[in-house]
């Protein structure tokens, strides 16, 4: 493996009342890796996530991307280096139109304005957004607004993309055409969610975590066929993964419960 | 308590637009010294939210009609002054645009009833002094309650004020102001009830914001030079609407438009007649058109109505009546 | 529905015709900024006996509304679910003022008639300029137009990220007070201390709401700036705008065209 393009190193992270979100989490990441972060609801992962970009700084351990110690002094470039998709895009989006918004990233460094506009179109293109760039984002569609959020996102040209719950309030098809548009992206990517089937197809690692703590790190498949495991983490196989077996009888059961 | 266009001279409109206008850019540079970048998010959001509450009604003990927040209070206390003033400033901006309240013309005057008066008044005059950095509870209400029922106050005096120097309604000074104030008192009260509830909450849930908050010095400097530029700012108000107010009662319109000959003549023509007696029973309605008491004079209305000549009068009408129906035909034929 | 509920959906509308594709909407907005300005102006400064030389005013309002195509119909009705103000203000002049002001047949009208009838058509006039230059320009806009007029920026800004999250966060409090009503099926009313609490959660959620957005431009850069770029630009064709109304309304201030009409169609029936 070469240089890892995330490290963390015994990362511990206390909330200023005193409560311990991480304690002591480990973990390389390697250029071009995509990786699912899962665990129950107040695990730790949104908190490991704002570390990424230094929204939070470690109370203990240090933590790399990039090749930058995330601290203080290195801030513009840790959030040049990082790409975060937000959760809600309500949130990410709140520019005037799109393409405002788009460019928002871009103007904040610095990129001349003609310059940014080819840029702008590019990301709009590249998510399949080109035709909503003079729309405001509170008229768009749930599936719209995440499209327009990553653009704003990509067209800063970030090595890593942090994503968190990506597929939330998609419906079928436009989660479909997220993980497709996603698995085209060649950036390292960190996922956090709760789609486990997403986790599935997008990434092949995992990294759980529980209580703050990394309870299982390696294959995706591998971790998910761990029921013991994932249990633990409140979590359950992804439907995929739940195969009917023996599939030949089952397939006539008369009472009908059949999966 | 929304001024509204339809009570006020396009002189004591512009004026207060003017007014409003200087207090929105020296707030607005204030809040880009403070540089805190965390604020362009949240001032956003509160008005938002400052937006949403004025919609939600609640019963107001024991009288049974509803009543809603002002908000002013409650944004000095989670922003300070000046970004509280900008933040109330946009909300009544986009009410007059979206809902007609009050009208464009009466903004300047809105924005400073109900923005200046508290946030520069109420807030660092006499909540800072009572509750002073403390965030506990027990001058939290006191300090409230007194602090909504000074800003309300004061915002109901300078709805008197305007709407007198504005000159269109007739209403004596007196007895708008004997109306006004007890109404606002009840309404101060609630606003401050509902402000220290508000803070009580956030307090509980987020100290940390309203510690931030609590820190910092009201006003920048002293509340003496606080006050003494507030006396200064009223005073030289107050001389510039009474200027307006003596010298010509539609001052703007007159510098505006004098070129047409016939304003003078029928502004002289202005009705004197009135009912005094019906005018102190219906006067609890601040009316355009309220007439001078002292001038309730039957006799001098023939000789003060020379300008209106009925059969000019008649023409109006009639031409008014076509003009009318020619442009809704046009429309019609237009939308086809 | 309540009335959070009415007021989101006009909201939402206004702003869906802002997004219309007219030559209007197409005008540099200052250009339309500043020419409803001057009708206002125009308007309020004639005095308070005047309705005839007013009529002809109703021409702007009805311009905007025939070339932004917007809905005539729709307008109409905001304008008066707003009327009952105008009428409140006005309806006493018609008590209070009863000196006859002309002889209409064998009708006498009174000056309070006239005045109340000048509020009213004051009013209208007013509001459908204000409401008309909001549907065609939009919120954005009137920001993108106030910004290069030299507002200070924070306050744009304000505005800005006012009108941004404006409809979410009144829908949420519409949620709220609709799950309240829910629940209390039998009381209309809401006393003050479900009102303070229902405040104190919306107030959280909006702070908490601020402060995610903030992280979200802290992770794309912000450095306390907020650029706002693509700008229209001043044209003949808002010059043509600014200036052809400019003068119609200069005409129309200075001559009762409604009289002067009046007076030849009176002529001629003689």
């Amino acid at each position: 493996m070469n240089r890892p393009m995330v490290e963390a190193d015994k990362l511990q992270y206390s909330y200023p009342d005193g409560t311990a979100a991480l304690s002591g989490v480990s973990f390389h990441i390697a250029p071009g890796e995509s990786v699912a972060l899962v665990g129950e609801n107040g695990a730790g992962k949104s908190t490991l996530l704002q570390h990424f970009t230094g929204c939070l700084f470690p109370s203990g351990g240090l933590l790399k991307v990039a090749g930058l110690l995330v601290d203080r002094k290195n801030l513009p470039a840790v959030r040049r280096a990082v790409g975060m998709v937000f959760q809600n895009p309500d949130d990410q989006l709140f520019m005037p139109t799109v393409f405002e918004d788009v460019a928002f990233g871009l103007l904040n460094l610095g990129v001349p304005e003609a310059e940014a506009d080819a840029k702008v179109l590019d990301a709009l293109k590249t998510v399949g957004a080109a035709h909503l760039s003079g729309r405001p984002p509170y008229r768009l569609s749930q599936g719209e607004k995440r499209a327009a959020a990553i653009a704003g996102v990509l067209a800063m040209a970030p090595e890593i993309l942090v994503m968190d719950e990506p597929s939330s309030n998609l419906d079928p098809l436009s989660r479909r055409r997220l993980i497709a548009l996603l698995k085209t992206f060649g950036h390292t990517k960190i996922i956090a969610t709760h789609d486990l089937d997403l986790a599935l197809e997008l990434c092949e690692r995992t990294i759980v975590i529980h209580k703050g703590s990394l309870t299982a790190d390696g294959p995706t498949a591998e971790i998910f066929r761990n029921d013991a495991l994932l249990g633990k983490s409140s979590l359950e196989r992804p439907p995929s993964m739940r195969s009917c077996q023996p599939a030949a009888p089952r397939a006539v059961d008369p009472d009908g419960t059949s999966c | 308590m929304h001024m509204a266009d339809a009570l006020i001279s396009p002189g004591v409109g512009g004026l207060m637009w003017a007014v409003s206008g200087g207090l929105i850019a020296y707030s607005a540079k204030k809040v880009r010294k403070e540089a805190d970048h965390r604020k362009v998010p949240l001032m956003g959001a509160l008005g938002a939210f400052i937006f949403a509450a004025q919609m939600i009604n609640f019963t107001i003990p024991g009288t049974g009609s509803s009543g809603h927040l002002g908000g002013g209070l409650i944004l000095s206390i989670l922003l300070g002054p000046y970004a509280a003033f900008l933040v109330l400033a946009s909300v009544l901006a986009v009410q007059a645009l979206f809902f007609a309240d009050g009208g464009l013309l009466a903004l300047g005057c809105n924005i400073f009833n109900l923005g200046f008066f508290t946030c520069f008044a109420a807030y660092p005059l006499i909540y800072k002094t009572i509750a002073g950095r403390s965030l506990a509870g027990k001058r939290l209400l006191p300090a409230a309650v007194i602090a909504g029922i000074a800003g309300l106050q004061l915002g109901a005096l300078g709805v008197v004020l305007e709407t007198v120097f504005s000159g269109v309604s007739d209403l004596p000074f007196r007895t708008f102001l004997s109306l006004m104030l007890p109404i606002h008192l009840a309404i101060g009260i609630v606003e401050g009830l509902v402000t220290s509830a508000v803070a009580g909450f956030i307090i509980k849930a987020r100290p940390e914001l309203l510690a931030a908050a609590a820190g910092r010095a009201p006003i920048g400097l002293s509340v003496k030079r606080t006050a003494l530029g507030l006396a200064a700012a009223a005073v030289i108000s107050g001389t510039a609407l009474s200027w307006f107010a003596s010298a010509k009662p539609d001052g703007l319109e007159w510098a505006l438009f004098r070129t047409s000959g016939r304003e003078e003549l029928e502004n002289s023509g202005k009705l004197r007649g009135c009912l005094a007696s019906l005018q102190n029973k219906t006067a609890f309605l601040p009316g355009y058109s309220f007439k001078r008491a002292a001038t309730a004079a039957r006799p001098a209305e023939k000789a003060a109505w020379p300008a209106v000549d009925a059969g000019t009068s008649v023409a109006g009408f009639v031409g008014g009546v076509l003009t009318l129906l020619l442009a809704a035909l046009a429309g019609l034929w237009l939308k086809r | 529905m309540n009335e959070l509920g009415r007021n989101l959906i006009d909201i939402g509308y206004i702003d869906t015709l802002s997004a219309g594709d007219s030559p209007l909407h197409r005008l540099d907005p200052r250009a339309k900024l500043l020419t409803t300005f001057l009708f206002i102006s125009a308007v309020v400064s004639f005095n308070k006996y005047e309705v005839s030389a007013l009529v002809p005013f109703f021409l702007y309002p009805a311009f905007l509304i025939l070339a932004g195509e917007l809905p005539a119909r729709y307008l109409a009705g905001k304008l008066l679910a707003v009327a009952p103000f105008a009428v409140l203000v006005g309806i006493f002049n018609p008590v209070l003022d009863r000196q006859i002001l002309f002889q209409l047949g064998p009708v006498g009208v009174s000056g309070g008639w006239v005045s109340f009838i000048s509020i009213l058509t004051r009013f209208a006039l007013t509001v459908s300029a204000a409401l008309a230059l909001l549907s065609v320009t939009g919120m954005n806009g009137i920001c993108e137009a106030l910004a290069r007029l030299g507002v200070p920026r924070p306050f744009v800004v304000q505005l800005l990220f006012l009108n941004r999250y404006l409809l979410a966060l009144t829908g949420e409090a519409e949620r709220m007070s609709r799950a309240r009503s829910l629940r209390s099926s039998a009381r209309k009313i809401m006393d003050l201390r479900i009102y303070e609490q229902l405040l104190g959660q919306l107030l959280l959620r909006t702070l908490d709401r601020a402060e995610r957005v903030y992280r979200a431009m802290l992770c794309r850069g912000f450095d306390g700036r907020i650029r706002v770029v693509r700008f229209s630009k001043i044209g003949s064709r808002e010059t043509a705008f600014v200036l052809c109304w400019a003068g119609v309304f200069a005409v129309f201030r200075a001559m009762n065209i409604s009289l002067v009409f009046g007076n030849l169609v009176m002529g001629a029936m003689k």
